[in-house]
């Protein structure tokens, strides 16, 4: 770890040329077993960080090393200089469920687990439903923080709250203190693919589940050092989540690129429950100017799943 | 009171003093077959996870969460009636002093077991102490639970040291050898020497001084566990203040029910007396009407002027789908049954009060119910979630098969101290020579 944060630029390269590849990058850093059986002379292109097209031998290419993930201590000191943010646009959403299912997909959740939630809200009875995508807030004066006996979950400098999965006890005191009900704990044992099971585990990719402890968003910052957006920002068809760093004034949704002030005030973003005093890490655009109507993203539904809604429409 | 009379009573506990007899195996077989199934209960969830409980990802604690306040509120309680009774010196609670002090080890040695149960990690569970916060209500709770069991154990074999004497000298009830050298042992040379007296009587003092506040602030930390939480429901000032009177209340019910179960067993009618009961049932009168304070307080103040998340709470405990048939039960038998029974002279015997205390116990373990589950059932972000046990929490046999086990360790712990010395503090009764027995002089009332 400590050569890691020696060298992040030379990790970095690493990590792109292995993605670029084709390898999948696995959360936990299953050894790229398949880049070695590759190893002619023969050339390959790869993207640079700096965005420029390279190529280089096969034979060049080293796989990951296995502390390449970042574990224990360092896990806990989060990345430097940075302050991560989100803001929700809730006047894109469309129920498009894609984020959750990239979630689910990155953290080999089921179908069932969902870390980031789309919940159909109404603020009052005269006024409009809207879809209200909901990650973990990572809140900067965080009630699960506050009462983890066992500090399995923690404050970063880069603003996260992650969780340590072997060191959580499983007492749930997190998800009782929580008032969004971010949380999701494993009532049984997870049913993971082996290689996942085995791995190891870090508060960085939350991979992999383990029984009796609790999960929950972490705001991908094992992508975030690879210079890659959270999945979900990537998936959603309809650029909802703008992910960036509070220090550098800038957040994206991976197509546009803005300033979160500016956003902010352009469009009187707020926090969720501001009044509660968690002071959360993301942001929220009011649903103005509606890209779709909201009854739209249900007609598809089931019965059975329309009934969830019951009590808003 | 001539000694033999304190002879004649302890004549009385020949059984299970001597040897249990065979009412009290069979009671012991029953509750350990009961603790034997609470085990496969504990297997269970051990072996397959948490998902044999009904606890779900909204409702995080359940039944086993409503059993560590409750048996925890029976222990605390227990420790602030016996430093209470000692302290002020009250003559006709003598004979009561040794039922207090044993359901306060009984209670808080069976509640921190359930917290262990919520617990999805035990074999982490040394982490508490090797990775301890101090920020976290859980590590508070810990260190205050410790420190009650070190107190009221202490104070508990304090307590009875000058029985392990009088055993220890005694030929009124035949003891076996083994027993009689554990005696000498326990006893520490204790021969009512006047050094040893005053000793004892400070160390007495000192300690039931000691335990009624750190019981208080240990019952008050429970309160806060939940108090501190944002939640509807919970984060009230006034949990602390309402846990210590609904304990106390508890435990003043099962002292009475304890008292009716040993006065039928020992036949100790001239000890545990009509007017013992008349007395606490006095004192169930006005904790009840706390009660009902505490509950007329908190839901007017919720319901005058409600925010929307609190409007969601309260209105499922009017709400006959969701809690409104628990919450009417709680207040018919905390608050409706006392008042009629111990208000009204006619209605007042000592097996109505016996009665009137089993089911305020029930009306307070279905309070402890209310604080729990229908907080949790209701957080900010609306459930929406097709899953039915992510809706509505529903106990699986798993958790009353540990309940039940819960409530059989506690009557075990109290049946195995039953056999150790007299249910009746009889040295320290003799040794007071003051002691007035109450007459039952409840006639000239009526
Ligand atoms: S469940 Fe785990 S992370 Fe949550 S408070 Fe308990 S030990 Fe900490």
């Amino acid at each position: 770890m400590d050569k890691e944060q020696a060298s992040p630029r030379r990790e970095f390269i690493k990590l792109t040329v292995v993605a670029t590849c084709g390898t999948a990058l696995c959360k936990c850093n299953k050894p790229a077993g398949s880049m070695e059986s590759a190893s002619e002379e023969s050339t390959i292109k790869l993207l640079a960080p700096d965005g420029s097209l390279v190529e280089v031998a096969r034979s060049q290419i080293t796989p990951l090393p296995d502390d390449q993930l970042i574990t224990g201590m360092a896990a806990r000191e989060g990345i430097p200089g940075k302050r991560f943010v989100m803001v929700i646009d809730l006047a894109k959403c469309n129920n498009a469920r894609a984020c959750i299912t990239a979630c689910q997909k990155m953290h080999y959740q089921p179908e069932d687990k969902e870390w980031l939630q789309v919940k159909l809200m109404k603020d009052s009875e005269q006024g409009a439903p809207y879809w209200f995508p909901k990650t973990c807030f990572h809140c900067d004066d965080p009630p699960c923080v506050k009462v983890c006996p066992v500090d399995a979950t923690f404050k970063r400098d880069d603003g996260l709250v992650l969780i340590d999965n072997d060191r959580c006890i499983g007492c749930k005191f997190c998800m009782a203190a929580c008032p969004y009900s971010t949380r999701v704990f494993n009532w049984d044992e997870p049913d993971l693919p082996e290689e996942i099971a085995m791995c190891t585990s870090s508060p960085e990719t939350s991979v992999p589940s383990q029984v009796g402890t609790v999960d929950k968003c972490d705001f991908c910052p094992d992508m975030v050092r690879q210079g890659k957006l959270p999945d979900c920002v990537t998936a959603c068809p309809n650029g909802v989540f703008y992910f960036g760093d509070e220090v550098e004034d800038t957040v994206t949704n991976g197509v546009e690129t803005v300033q979160l002030s500016q956003l902010l005030e352009d469009r009187s973003g707020y926090r969720y429950l501001e009044e509660l005093g968690t002071k959360p890490r993301v942001y929220y655009l009011p649903p103005t100017d509606r890209m779709f109507p909201y009854e739209r993203s249900l007609e598809d539904l089931s019965e059975e799943r329309k009934a969830m809604y019951k009590d808003i429409i | 009171m001539e000694a033999s009379t304190f002879d004649q009573v302890l004549a009385k506990f020949k059984y299970p003093l001597s040897k249990p007899s065979r009412s009290w195996w069979l009671l012991m077989g029953a509750m350990l077959v009961l603790v034997a199934f609470g085990l496969v209960a504990l297997i269970q969830q051990i072996v397959h996870g948490h998902i044999v409980t009904g606890m779900r990802d909204h409702v995080v604690w359940g039944v086993f969460i409503v059993n560590f306040i409750f048996f925890l509120g029976i222990g605390y309680s227990g420790a602030i009636l016996a430093g209470i009774f000692h302290l002020t010196r009250l003559k006709w609670t003598k004979p009561i002093h040794r039922i207090v002090e044993l359901f306060a080890l009984a209670g808080l040695c069976v509640g921190p077991i359930f917290i262990f149960l919520c617990i999805g990690r035990l074999d982490r569970i040394f982490y508490i102490f090797t990775y301890a916060r101090i920020q976290s209500p859980i590590t508070w709770d810990v260190m205050a639970i410790m420190t009650n069991l070190i107190f009221i154990g202490t104070y508990l074999y304090i307590a009875h040291i000058r029985d392990f004497a009088k055993l220890r000298d005694t030929d009124v009830v035949e003891l076996p050898g083994w027993k009689k050298k554990l005696y000498a042992k326990l006893a520490l040379g204790y021969e009512g020497r006047p050094r040893q007296v005053e000793h004892l009587n400070r160390a007495q003092n000192i300690l039931a001084a000691t335990i009624i506040p750190t019981a208080i602030l240990a019952d008050s930390l429970l309160a806060w566990l939940f108090g501190m939480s944002l939640r509807p429901g919970w984060h009230s000032t006034l949990f602390a203040p309402e846990f210590i009177l609904v304990a106390i209340f508890s435990g003043v019910a099962l002292l009475i029910v304890m008292m009716w179960i040993y006065r039928r067993q020992y036949q100790l009618k001239d000890l545990f007396t009509d007017q013992h009961f008349y007395y606490l049932g006095y004192a169930l009168l006005l904790l009840s009407i706390g009660f009902a304070y505490f509950t007329f307080s908190e839901y007017i103040t919720e319901w005058y002027n409600v925010s929307e998340t609190h409007g969601r709470w309260l209105d499922k405990f009017v709400d006959f789908g969701e809690f409104g048939i628990m919450s009417l039960l709680t207040i018919f038998l905390a608050i409706v049954v006392p008042l009629i029974v111990l208000i009204v002279p006619r209605f007042r015997t000592p097996a109505s009060i016996t009665l009137v205390s089993v089911l305020v116990l029930i009306g307070l373990w279905l309070k402890r119910y209310l604080i729990i589950v229908p907080t949790l059932e209701t957080p900010y972000v609306p459930i929406q979630d097709m899953r039915m046990e992510y809706l509505h929490y529903q106990a699986t046999w798993v958790e009353w098969a540990l309940t039940l086990a819960g409530l059989a360790l506690g009557v075990i712990i109290i049946m195995l101290l039953n056999t150790l010395a007299p249910v009746v503090p009889v040295a320290d009764m003799e040794h007071d020579d003051e002691i007035v027995v109450p007459k039952p002089f409840y006639e000239t009332i009526k």
